[in-house]
This record gives structure tokens, sequence and C-alpha cells, in this order.
């Protein structure tokens, strides 16, 4: 499995770094954990886990240092996308970076 | 008459007979329309959970639905280490039960399983690293399981090849459990298979479960690519996929699957006579009887349903290998493969009933349930029966995540790909 970084190309695994789940969200820091734990619990330890394609966060720690999400299928290691993540949150949080 | 019990006549009998009288070891069992349990998943812990159902609480109507074949799973791909070397109270317990039952367990399911106490040495090479495996030693030894901790001399006496004087990973000692060791991992499928079949268990293979019918807020059974079939209660093993089984009834749960490879040389002259693990890697390492090497190291360490790794992760299972007994260097690999370990967020599994009545879960085995199967069995089976935790597996909640009662033998966090 290789994955083609934005900034250096294809580059070989054992560059990178996984971090998992790039779906899941913090809640907001005055979430209470009192009144809504279930909110932290869900983040902390719960999963997708699809058979299927995955978004995914990966760290180009040999190569340029930057945070990665990337489309795969978890069936059969073939790799859709790689972005930049600060791109993908630049993107959701409505161009506002 | 077609032979029953395995024994020394039995065998005599058919050698003379020019084994023409030996039965298939279990039938092969369609699905009835409707059963008290219906297991899912036929791997180690679906079979052996069956087994002591049938065994211990006769009188029912049990099924084990396999969507491949048996032994096609995890349990017949693992590197066959059992030990129960572990440190936490909700764990230590569970695992020695586990032990005690392997003891026994070729009497009890009349099957060769080729359960080898050779002993479990973990290496040490650093005075921090001994200050922990002398804890773990006496933590077992507080739970009355053996440990005994060998200095670099006593290591040099029983595996003098081993790379002591490595500049950066010298061996300072181990920490050996003598009654660990291997187990043939086929054999433990098809014994606990058969055993169960004898008890009338229908082991229904090439039957995958595609949905868990629920009736008001209760399972009671479950669409399979061979029709419905109605259960009372129903208990999911499904080892790599339980994330995808759980969310047929609504549930995600505190786990990712992740791909774990294992490696087999060719056949050597007997020269390893206990299992290996090196302690500034990840490395572990036994001999079979057959003479071939068998290891392994970490997983690959990303969400994965393929059974198959990459290359990284074998030339980190190869440099540990080297820099641990560096002769090992021009053994040729025989075969290597992967499977898929449903790594729970603490490193620890769960069994448990689950959120919809009649519901039951055995999953988050990590890289290490195959010495747990008898337990894993054992205790399921428990639970299934009683509705109770078995009092070995009281730990081993779903909710001990938002309970913050996280057992994590590791110390690495909410961090699956780490344990
Ligand atoms: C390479 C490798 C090395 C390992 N080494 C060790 C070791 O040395 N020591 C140790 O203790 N553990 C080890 N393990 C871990 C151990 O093998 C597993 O934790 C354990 O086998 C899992 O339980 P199981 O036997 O029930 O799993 P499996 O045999 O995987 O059984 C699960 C079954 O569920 C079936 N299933 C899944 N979905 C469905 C469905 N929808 N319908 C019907 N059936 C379904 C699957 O086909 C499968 O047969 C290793 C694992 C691997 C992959
Ligand atoms: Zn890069």
């Amino acid at each position: 499995m290789r994955l083609t970084c934005p900034f250096c190309g294809s580059r070989g695994l054992e560059e990178f770094t996984y971090r998992g789940d790039a779906l899941v969200r913090r809640p907001a820091a005055d979430t209470s954990l009192q009144t809504d734990a279930q909110a932290w619990t869900d983040y902390v330890y719960l999963r997708d886990n699809p058979a299927g394609l995955h978004s995914e966060l990966w760290y180009h720690g040999v190569g340029c240092r930057s945070w990665l999400v990337v489309t795969r299928d978890t069936r059969t290691h073939r790799v859709d996308d790689v972005r930049a993540a600060s791109a993908v949150a630049a993107e959701r949080s409505g161009g506002a970076a | 008459m077609p032979t029953d019990r395995y024994s020394l006549f039995s065998l005599l009998r058919e050698g003379l007979r020019g084994n023409t009288g030996w039965k298939a070891a279990w039938r092969k069992a369609a699905p009835a329309p409707a059963y008290d349990y219906v297991i899912v998943g036929g791997g180690g812990h679906g079979l052996a959970t069956a087994y002591y159902l049938a065994r211990r609480y006769g009188g029912l109507r049990i099924a084990v639905v396999e969507k491949g074949w048996i032994g096609g799973g995890n349990v017949g791909r693992n590197t066959t280490i059992v030990r129960s070397n572990y440190l936490l109270p909700g764990n230590e317990p569970f695992y020695e039960c586990s032990m005690k039952l392997w003891e026994g367990l070729e009497q009890d399911i009349n099957y060769n399983a080729m359960v080898s106490q050779r002993g479990v040495l973990n290496l040490f090479h650093n005075d921090a690293q001994r200050n922990a495996y002398i804890r773990r030693g006496n933590g077992m030894r507080l739970h009355g399981v053996d440990a005994e901790l060998l200095d670099a001399t006593a290591v040099r006496e029983k595996l003098p090849f081993l790379n002591f004087d490595d500049a950066r990973f010298p061996i300072r000692g181990g920490l050996l459990q003598p009654r660990g060791g291997t187990v043939r991992h086929d054999a433990v499928a098809w014994g606990y298979a058969r055993a169960a079949d004898r008890l009338g268990v229908d082991i229904i293979e090439n039957c995958e479960v595609t949905g868990i019918r629920i009736e008001r807020g209760r399972a009671v059974g479950v669409e399979t690519s061979r029709g419905f079939v109605g259960a009372g209660k129903v208990g999911l093993a499904c080892a790599g996929n339980s994330s995808r089984v759980a969310a047929m009834a609504g549930l995600r749960l505190p786990i990712e699957s992740h791909v774990l490879q294992a490696f087999v040389s060719e056949g050597l002259k007997p020269f390893i006579d206990c299992v290996v693990t090196f302690g500034a890697g990840h490395f572990y390492i036994s001999q079979s009887d057959k003479g071939g090497l068998v290891f392994g190291g970490d997983i690959d360490g990303y969400n994965s349903y393929a059974q198959r790794g990459n290359l990284p992760v074998i030339e980190d299972v190869c440099e540990g290998g080297m820099a641990l007994m560096p002769r090992i260097g021009r053994v040729r690999l025989l075969r290597h493969w992967g499977g898929l370990m449903d790594m729970s967020m603490d490193g620890s599994p769960i069994i448990d009933r689950t959120p919809v009545d009649g519901l039951y879960l055995n999953a988050g085995w990590c890289y290490g349930g195959f010495k747990a199967t008898p337990a894993s069995g054992l205790c399921f089976a428990h639970l299934l029966a009683r509705d109770e935790p078995h009092p070995v597996a009281t730990a081993y909640r779903l909710d001990r995540f938002a309970r913050g009662a996280v057992i994590d033998e590791k110390g690495m966090g909410a961090q699956p790909n780490l344990h």
C-alpha cells in the first residue's frame, strides 16, 4: 500500500502514522460530562468500523509532516483519495479556515 | 459400525481395517426453523460456547451458524500461543481459568489438540523492563499462577544462540511461564466442533448471517443466506467481523478491525523448545512439531477487512527476528497470511449482554483471543444460560467504556491500533 501525499507524491506506508476514523467529532468543549456523558463515550470509544470505504487520518511524519484525510476501501486496501486535512477542515467550516 | 470415540483401540481397529470406518468428525447440519440458542460465528469461541452450553446445560437446541467453513477464521490463522501471564485483576483469573481448561481439554473433548506446555519466555533488555516483569511475575504469583524470573545466565543455558550482547538491546533475562506454550489451532476448532456435534449441536457451515430480527425490542432470530432461523437467544462470536454483525442490530461497538500477519518458515531440526518473545520490539516465535518456525509481530495498524497485510510490517517483524536470533537469517519463508483482529479500545474483551434483549456479545479479543478460547466459551455459555456474568468474566462488560472502568493491560488508552 502506498499513499499519494498531495505535497510529496507517492510514498511507502512506512512514512506514515495512522490515527483512525476521520469522521469522529470531538464534542464542543462545554459539553457536560454529567449530562451528556454519552457524547464523550461515543467520541472516545465508539467507531463505525465499516467494511468498505473508510475516511481516515494519516500523518506524514517522515515527509511533509501534514495530516491527511485518506479515503480507502478496508476490504481491498484500495486508496481512492488523499487530501490535506487542513483543506478538508476549511471546506467543512465553509471556507473560513 | 462407524467409529465414535477416539482411543488407542479405535486407532488399532481402523489401522487393521484400512481406515474405512472413521465417521466424519461432525454432521453437515442444515438449519432447523428454530433453536433455543443460535451462536453466530463458528470460530474457536463460537464452537467452545456451543460445546459448554450443551455440556453444562443439557436438553437445549443449539446451532452454530458459520458463513464460511470451520477453521477458516482466526482460530486457524493464529500463531498458537497460549499463556496466562496477565497483570490486571480483571484479566488474570480469566486467563488462568482458560489455562486450566487447556490442561484438561484433550481428555474433555476426546481430541488430540497437541497442547504443549513448553513454556513462554518474555525477554527483557534493560532495568526498567526487568522491574516491570518482576511486578508482572509477582502479580501472577499472587493469583496462584506460575512465573519464574530468569537472569541472563539462565536464559543463556536455555537458548544459547540468542543475540545476548547486542549493543543496543542486550538480553538481561526473562520472565518465564512454564505452563504456557502452544496448542494446535486447527485441532481446537475441529475438536470443539466434533465434541459439540456429539452433544447434538447443529454446526451449519456456509450460512452467512445477514440480519438480526428484532421484535418488540427483543432478538428473535437471524436472517441468513439459508433463510430465517429463529432463536430464543442469539450469541455473537464473530471476532474481526463483530462490528458488522452488531450493526445489524443497530449497535456501535468500541472496536476497530485490524489485520495481523503471521509467518511460517521451512521445516528445520528442533532448536527452539519454548515460545520466546523479544522485549525491545514486537516479535514472538516458536517452532512447530513439523519443524517450521512460527512467528509474528505487530498488527499493521490501520482498519482492514482484507485478511492480508503490507510489506512494512513484514520488514519490521523480520528485523525483530534478526535482532533476537541472527541465525534465522538464511531460513526461507514457507507461508504467510493475515487475519482480522477485533481490536477493542482498551485491549480487553467483551463478554456481555447488549442493549437488545436476547442478544449477547463476545468480542474485542484483539490478537490474544486464541489462548482465551476455552474460558471464553465457558463464560459466554454461562452468560447465555444464566443471564449473569461468569465469576471470572465480571470485568468484561460492554458499558465499562462509558463507566471509565476500562481494563488497559498495556496502558495505551483508547487507541485500538496500539494494543
Ligand atoms: C495472525 C494471527 C496470530 C494470532 N496469534 C495469536 C496467539 O499466538 N495467541 C492468541 O491467544 N491469539 C492469537 N491470535 C488471536 C486469535 O486467533 C483470535 O483472537 C481468536 O481466534 C478469535 O476468536 P475466534 O476463534 O472465535 O475467531 P474466528 O475463527 O475468526 O471466528 C469468527 C467466525 O465468525 C464468522 N462470521 C463472521 N461474520 C459472520 C456472519 N455474518 N455470519 C456467520 N458467521 C460469521 C467468521 O467466518 C469466523 O469463522 C492471532 C490472530 C491472528 C490473525
Ligand atoms: Zn507529505
